[in-house]
């Protein structure tokens, strides 16, 4: 094997691991709210429903958050074990804001957790409320830090070299606050608010499916509901504006995005395509004539910059292609199926059937959403691990192919039954009934 | 003034690494125990770690966070050169952690594959925990002798899990179960001899520098003090084991403490044996003083809550704690 096959495996491995992670808080980091306002709830009400509630939700919360932590110190590890050159180069930088998010949040987050799980019976009910609080809190703080660095090696900002020629952060400030930084940070959030609706609302779903009559179900149905439908245009705004961000910042990104292998005016947008990589054109190509221009110049005639403006240092095109359009097909599908069921279920309505089946096959559509948007905007920064600073090729360790193999069929397989796991547990205990029931 | 910035790092790495194997030691000991327990037992054991185990994972996270933070040239050296057992050992800890969650919410063969599951895991990250330091110890060298000398290390520090993980046991637990974790207490001690012994003469044989460090007269007579501690710390468990409920496991803290210090002695300043020193491998300083004032504002937090929650948990470990 050569030097690009264990670059291939490394990547493989890296994307793997960070990919089945981040399926974990993407849950976490809204369902957390989520659980505050449960208990906040069954705290003003003192009612057993919303107590049911909060203690069902804690559970699929525990074990969610779990999967994240475990998943989460395999990617600690494997910033050294695959990125040697990573830390190497921008570790002054990269370093800080990792150590900053273990030291505010992870620690947080996963001591006050035990407080929330184990300690309803043993500290007061302020206490037990405000442990939930810092548990939420937590899981924002953490996705604050890395996001920031996400989005610093997408688009760096206040970095300086010593004399000796080593990257150090010149401004923490700006290095923190990116220029992509608000615009990631906003788009996740809120993503991880859309995934924990409609988590919650299909979860919901399948219980009202299997045990009928369960009004804390359908109180849970309608939240997750109302959260999707105030959540989902918020989030296609989002996305328009990170979109826009994006092309001012990484133009090579949105041009592989929509596909632009030729750059100049009036440049259509491509419906349909499957883009070749080979030729540098688009096959079975359908295409509005001067869309692209219309919608991101919002001028027919305005100028764009395609792929062919930056050499060989442009990203395979074809996955970033199409995955912005999943990404962007389930945006919209959660938006009209969140609207749907905001107004079948209007004035304390019952959910028909159909509707509670739709819910229950959209349990996971977040994650879908989510994962597709990572894969845009991270295989649409290739073939640069930071922008413009360090090449990902650069930055591989020497590991032995073998070895990579090895491990990567370990975590495969790991991997493997901890989903289908965490998947059947999670419907049974959607189905279970009673959230007092083991 | 100026501060000895690597100094600082290695001082602050090696509290957050002695942490975090007597942290997460005595739930990954309490891990393998498992299959020594019976059902309800079972059940039991988990429940006195139930509340802490996330937060004491952290602290590896935090270890290695600061290897990566502060020592950016050894970090890529040293994970390279123990990729396998870091994958292993990864491996290990999202099964157990996985397993944690899935078998109190699982009945019938589930909860049992879970349950093994939940030892397998805790042995396997063990069992590579012990492999990486015997590896680090020796510099990574290639050969059989020092694969051999790894293991031993790693059996060594598999029975110190399992001795904390006892003694835990015997100050959260009571009754039945409280005498068996005496009697596992003692099996892990003896353990625990056998591979403090075999490391402290292995090591000086398998590495010339730190033969060199330990045996360098009149020196070596006050540094006796460490294995003499460490016996007597042996002894004090051994004694209080049946009699307390608390300083066994003070007494198993104790050996970790000073085992650690004694390897920690070893190894300085090498961050990489005999390659690579702490000053050598270090981050900017510019970096490492927002790290360093990070730290010293949030420590003291996280040392206190962490505090608060082993006091709302004080007390045995009782049936039905996890229920949540």
């Amino acid at each position: 094997m050569d030097a690009s096959d264990a670059l291939h495996l490394a990547r493989a491995q890296f994307g793997l691991n960070i990919g089945f992670h981040i399926l974990f808080p993407s849950i976490t980091i809204g369902l957390a709210w989520l659980l505050v306002y449960f208990r906040v709830r069954y705290a003003r009400s003192g009612d057993p429903a919303w107590l049911a509630t909060y203690k069902l939700w804690t559970r699929i919360f525990a074990l969610t958050f779990a999967m994240g932590v475990v998943t989460g110190i395999v990617m600690s590890f494997q910033f050294g074990t695959n990125w040697p050159g990573f830390m190497n180069r921008v570790g002054n930088v990269a370093g800080p804001l990792l150590a900053f998010e273990v030291l505010t949040a992870f620690f947080l987050e996963a001591t006050f957790l035990g407080v929330m799980l184990f300690g309803m019976e043993r500290v007061p009910g302020w206490v037990h409320v405000t442990s939930a609080v810092l548990v939420a809190f937590g899981t924002t703080v953490s996705a604050f830090w890395i996001l920031a660095l996400n989005s610093w090696m997408q688009t760096p900002a206040g970095e300086a070299h010593t004399p000796a020629g080593a990257l150090v952060a010149g401004d923490w400030l700006a290095v923190i606050f990116n220029p992509s930084f608000p615009y990631r940070f906003v788009h996740m959030l809120l993503a991880s608010g859309l995934t924990a609706a409609f988590l919650v609302a299909g979860l919901s779903a399948w219980r009202l499916l299997k045990s009928g009559g369960d009004a804390a179900a359908r109180g849970t149905l309608r939240t997750g509901v109302l959260i999707a439908a105030v959540l989902a245009p918020l989030q296609i705004v989002a996305g328009d504006m990170h979109g826009l961000n994006t092309l001012e910042h990484q133009p090579e990104k949105i041009a592989a995005i929509e596909a632009i292998w030729h750059g100049g005016k009036g440049v259509p947008l491509e419906l349909f395509a499957i883009p070749n990589q080979k030729t540098h054109s688009n096959d079975y190509s359908i295409a509005i004539p001067k869309g692209a221009s219309l919608i991101l110049r919002h001028d027919p005639d305005g100028a764009l910059e395609g792929l062919d403006a930056f050499g060989d240092d442009i990203p395979p095109v074809a996955p970033v292609f199409f995955a912005f359009r999943i990404m962007v097909g389930a945006g919209f599908a959660m938006l009209a199926l969140a609207w749907l069921g905001a107004w079948k279920t209007r004035r304390g309505a019952a959910a028909p059937r159909w509707l509670l089946w739709t819910f229950a096959g959209a349990t996971f559509i977040g994650w879908v959403a989510t994962l597709a948007g990572w894969i845009v905007t991270e295989m649409g920064r290739q073939p640069w691990l930071v922008t413009g600073i360090l090449r990902t090729r650069d930055a591989l360790g020497a590991v032995p192919d073998a070895a990579l193999g090895a491990s990567l069929t370990g975590y495969v397989l790991t991997y493997g039954l901890m989903l289908l796991a965490y998947i059947v547990v999670l419907t049974h205990l959607a189905g279970a009934g009673s959230g007092e029931s083991r | 003034m100026s501060l000895d910035l690597p100094l600082v790092f290695t001082v602050l790495m090696g509290v957050a690494i002695l942490a975090y194997t007597v942290l997460d030691g005595y739930d990954l000991g309490v891990g393998m125990l498992m299959p020594a327990g019976d059902a309800r037992e079972q059940d039991l054991m988990v429940a006195s770690i139930g509340p802490f185990w996330d937060a004491n994972e952290t602290w590896l996270v935090l270890g290695v966070g600061l290897l990566l933070v502060a020592f950016p040239a050894a970090h890529g050296v040293i994970l390279g050169a123990l990729y396998l057992p870091v994958a292993a050992m990864l491996i290990g800890l999202m099964l157990r952690g996985a397993a944690f969650e899935f078998r109190v919410k699982a009945l019938g063969w589930h909860r049992e594959l879970w349950n093994w599951l939940f030892w397998f895991g805790s042995f396997l990250a063990a069992l590579a925990q012990g492999l990486m330091l015997g590896r680090t110890i020796t510099g990574y060298a290639g050969g059989f002798g020092y694969w051999l000398f790894a293991l031993v290390v790693a059996g060594g520090l598999c029975g110190g899990y399992v001795l904390l993980g006892a003694t835990w046991l015997v100050l959260r637990t009571e009754g039945e179960l409280q005498r068996k974790a005496i009697v596992w207490a003692r099996w892990g001690l003896a353990w625990v001899a056998l591979g403090v012994a075999l490391v402290s003469l292995g090591t000086p044989l398998a590495s010339e520098t730190v033969r060199d460090k330990w045996f360098d007269f009149p020196r070596t007579l006050g540094l006796m003090a460490l294995p003499l501690a460490t016996l007597a710390s042996g002894a004090w468990v051994s004694l209080e084991l049946g009699r307390s409920d608390w300083k066994p496991f003070a007494g198993a803290v104790a050996i970790f403490a000073l085992a650690f210090a004694g390897l920690a002695y070893s190894l300085y300043p090498y961050l990489v044996m005999d390659r690579m020193t702490i000053w050598q491998a270090a981050a900017d300083p510019s970096s490492l003083r927002v790290v360093l004032v990070g730290a010293l504002i949030v420590l003291p937090f996280i040392v206190a809550y962490t505090v608060f929650s082993y006091r709302v948990f004080r007390g045995k470990a009782r049936a039905g704690l996890y229920e949540h």
